[in-house]
């Protein structure tokens, strides 16, 4: 296998797998389960190498100081990860397992079969259990990372459908999610947020404050971070209202309120050429004039808004505060990486402190989950020896999560007279995606949670960096897959934007591929060539070619469609060397402008399938959030802070309209596992914005596509 | 604080708290039910869905006491001797969740709606379940459950 960080930090066989006396075995992992199916995959490949039923496959809940480092669960990288981890601890197990029998039955290791955990000798018909082998005693070797794996073609476990992990407890409404947790004289707690960022508290009415304590709630008061907490929920949550409106705050000159897409291309910036993906320290050069073979130039600009997580769960955590020892549950993506922060940010030893997930609602990437581990975990520090569930509120989530920054992409390409592209180039504009609270030095880390910048003695948020890694940050997927030459790319990191901003699903992967793919369909129209057709000939990765080929057949390309709709394709591999993903939109707009989504088809290659439900549902999933984000989105503001605080005036995507969605997935069994989780839905927004165009003749290019966005593109 | 009864479930539970609290907090807190999630808080997103003589009520806003004398049933009350109601089944089957935070309330929404109307239309069923929001993407799954439950003639039953 490639060389495996999860290994390299953790390279003891006994981090990853350990064999009960009941023949359960536990597998570790860093990776934690946020809907996305990760335990379900984990504990298939687990069970196919090591040759148990999969209902002996325990995962464990991530905790620090026990489970492997793996992280923060993001960029579609867990089966990547763990997922070959798992795999090699598991392949490593079993080997020695078998070495152990051989030993324990006196026979020839070749005469050995596993089934179900049972080793049997063929040659003396003895048996002996892994459980028995283990006897309650550790490996005590490493994990070989090329201990020989199984051959796809024999696998007798994946493949099966099997149920998710966790679902029938959330059908059923079994206890699963950190809101669902209860300890014996727990109180509940919410925070008293200030009107918007910038507000600091000038005071609290002190009347309202004794009243609360009489009531039985207390406060927890830090600058202007302040907390209520009751042993009745609702008492807490009316505390925490009546302190709010009874409070005075100093709300300086509130939010900048220009217009963010003029801010964004006019705003001081970091300009940065980029390369195969890799920005580079250097000059960007200016766009050079159209080559002398060039017939056709095209422009455009594309835009995208600030986009919320929007988890239907606000965020919560509990916290218990015993002596030195501080325990947070929280569901955060990042156990090892938060607490490295809060360590710091408390000027606690990390020894001190354990972080263990618990899961939540969906976050989608950072959203206020990290923030909120901290809220409770200042409010337990407060009220020592009593355990705390904080939960945010829907406002809080809505007007205090990181959103996902706002984007400016500047397209421009010119064709030679067989339509081909002979030069290409995108500077792509946008606030960073990079404020998870990772450990760095000069005080990121704790700078980067949100209640240290309101706290007394409030650390001010750190001027972010622009990320250099391989399609990373705001430039993932600047760079097309596609065999352009002439390329110019250029990533501006744009100074002085008005909201917080992290990262969200894809990063800006969602708005370079938005604006790639329409791009290419303004193209291809230019040079007269079919979109489908012109993708192809613009590709040398076959693959890709055969996904977009997929995804045209399972809607019939080509075949006459019903009137009044429109079709469009949208194709991206993530990151250039994950996932790979067509989609495919048939939709109509209505005679009130409304977007209606009819039929869809999906089309991806993941490398080898482990879970082929999980992964269907990852596509479909990330093309429902993406189709929701391409026709509903947009964060508002003004300068008394978000005005988009609930889901009247933030709206998503709803039943009624939910396309037929038909997914075809390319297994590869013999290829490595490619990340799927944010695989479409850059695609998504392309293929929607160019079956619009295909059905009315409107080519939008600032996201949200609303029937007022559509009416304004009419007037035109 | 005063008292006063609820049947949930199928059975009488005495609670004492603020008569203006709303009925989520003593589901979860006071009765143990933890099936009905908090969302919102505003009637805006059916995570808190809980049937009320069979009609699909939300949960979040309205007080505890309103609903004395009324038949309550959680999400947890649809399971008989341990086994996933029909709906629930068909949702284990589908794969019809993805982080399941908003599903209690879609096994709800799905149960009002095929107690009333065996054979839904797809209008129908919009209706029905236009009101929960999913933030996972999770929907066609829930569909194609839905799908399921009328072919095998769920709500007929």
């Amino acid at each position: 296998m490639p060389e495996s960080a999860s290994l390299k930090k953790s390279p003891e066989l006994d981090q990853w797998i350990s064999i009960g006396p009941d023949g359960k075995v536990l597998i570790r992992t860093g990776k934690v389960d946020i809907g996305q199916r990760i335990s379900t995959a984990l504990a298939l490949v687990a069970a196919e190498e090591l040759d148990i039923d999969i209902d002996r496959v325990v995962i464990a809940r991530t905790a620090t100081g026990i489970d492997p480092d793996e992280g923060i669960t993001s960029g579609s990288n867990s089966m990547e990860e763990a997922g070959n981890a798992v795999r090699a601890a598991s392949a490593t197990a079993r080997r020695h397992l078998l070495s152990l029998a051989a030993d324990a039955l006196a026979v020839d290791i070749a005469t050995l079969e596993i089934s179900d955990g049972l080793i049997h000798s063929r040659e003396t018909n003895r048996s002996i259990t892994y459980e028995e082998l283990m006897a309650d005693q550790s490996f005590r070797i490493e994990v070989d990372p090329d201990a020989p794996v199984k051959d796809p073609s024999s696998y007798s476990i994946i493949g099966q459908t099997i149920v998710a992990r966790g679902l029938k407890e959330v059908v059923t409404g079994q206890p699963h999610f950190v809101q669902d947790m209860k300890m014996p004289s727990m109180r509940h707690a919410r925070v008293v947020r200030p009107p918007h960022y910038q507000a600091r508290l000038n005071s609290l009415d002190d009347s309202v404050v004794e009243r609360i304590g009489e009531n039985g709630g207390t406060i927890v008061c830090d600058g202007s971070f302040i907390a209520v907490t009751h042993t009745d929920e609702y008492s807490a949550v009316k505390a925490a209202e009546r302190l709010f409106e009874s409070s005075d705050w100093d709300t300086g000159d509130g939010l900048e309120p220009q217009d963010v897409f003029e801010r964004l291309v006019a705003n001081d910036r970091v300009s940065l050429p980029v390369v195969d993906g890799v920005p580079q320290k250097g000059e960007v050069m200016p766009l050079a004039p159209p080559l002398p073979e060039a017939t056709s130039t095209v422009s455009a600009r594309y835009e995208k808004p600030y986009l919320m997580h929007g988890s239907i769960g606000p965020s919560a955590a509990v916290a218990l505060a015993e002596g030195k020892q501080l325990t947070i549950w929280t569901h955060s993506q990042g156990v090892y990486v938060l607490r490295a922060s809060l360590a710091e940010a408390l000027d606690v030893e990390m020894d001190d402190l354990k972080i263990i997930h618990v899961p939540g609602s969906g976050c989608y990437g950072h959203n206020g989950a990290d923030d909120a581990a901290v809220d409770a975990a200042l409010i337990a520090l407060a009220t020592p020896g009593t355990p705390i569930l904080l939960k945010w509120t829907r406002e809080d989530e809505h007007a205090w999560e990181p959103y996902g920054s706002c984007m400016s992409m500047d397209l421009t390409a010119s064709l030679d007279i067989k339509g081909k592209v002979i030069s290409w180039s995108q500077e792509t504009y946008s606030d960073t995606y990079g404020m998870r609270p990772r450990p760095e030095p000069g005080g990121a880390g704790p700078a980067r949670l949100l209640p240290m910048q309101y706290r007394e003695g409030a650390l001010a948020p750190l001027l972010p960096q622009p990320n250099m890694s391989r399609h990373a940050g705001l430039h993932r997927n600047l760079d097309p897959l596609y065999s352009f030459a002439n390329k110019r790319l250029v990533k501006n990191l744009v100074r002085g934007l008005p909201l917080r901003t992290s990262a969200l699903r894809t990063l800006g992967g969602f708005a370079n591929v938005f604006a790639i793919e329409s791009f290419m369909d303004e193209l291809a129209e230019d040079a007269g060539i079919d979109s489908v057709q012109f993708r192809l000939d613009n590709l040398d990765d076959e693959r890709a070619k055969d996904v977009i080929a997929a995804a045209a057949d399972a809607i019939g390309w080509g075949d006459d469609v019903s009137d009044g709709r429109g079709r469009g394709i949208g194709f991206a591999q993530y990151k250039n060397i994950q996932a790979y993903a067509a989609v495919v939109v048939e939709l109509e707009v209505n005679d009130l402008a409304e977007v209606k989504l009819h039929r869809v088809a999906l089309a991806g290659d993941a490398g080898q399938i482990i879970d082929h439900a999980g992964l269907t549902a990852q596509y479909e999933g990330g093309f429902l959030q993406a189709a929701s984000w391409t026709l509903y989105e947009a964060v508002t503001y003004d300068r008394t802070g978000i005005t988009s605080r609930d889901w009247e005036t933030y709206p998503i995507l709803r039943f009624d309209n939910i396309p037929e969605i038909e997914t075809v997935l390319i297994d590869r069994p013999k290829e490595r596992f490619l990340g799927a989780g944010e695989a479409v839905s850059g695609p998504t927004a392309g293929a929607i914005a160019n079956a619009i165009y295909n059905a009315t003749s409107l080519r939008l290019r600032r996201l949200p596509f609303t029937p007022d966005a559509i009416r304004a593109a009419a007037m035109e | 604080m005063t008292s006063f009864s609820l049947n949930v479930n199928g059975r009488t539970c005495e609670v004492e708290c603020d008569p203006a609290t709303p009925l989520i907090y003593v589901l979860r807190n006071h009765l143990d039910l933890v099936g009905a999630k908090l969302g919102c808080g505003l009637e805006q997103c059916g995570a808190c869905a809980i049937l009320v003589d069979g009609e699909r009520v939300l949960s979040c806003v309205r007080a505890a006491s309103e609903f004395e004398g009324a038949e309550i049933t959680t999400v947890e009350g649809l399971v008989q001797d341990g086994e996933p109601s029909v709906v629930q089944q068909a949702f284990i089957e589908e794969g019809a969740a993805q982080c399941g935070y908003c599903t209690a309330g879609l096994v709800i929404a799905t149960t009002a709606l095929l107690e009333k109307t065996p054979r839904p239309d797809d209008t129908e069923i919009q209706s029905a379940l236009n009101d929960h929001l999913c933030r996972c993407g999770s929907h066609a799954r829930v569909l194609r459950a839905i799908d399921v439950l009328v072919q095998r003639g769920a709500g007929d039953a």
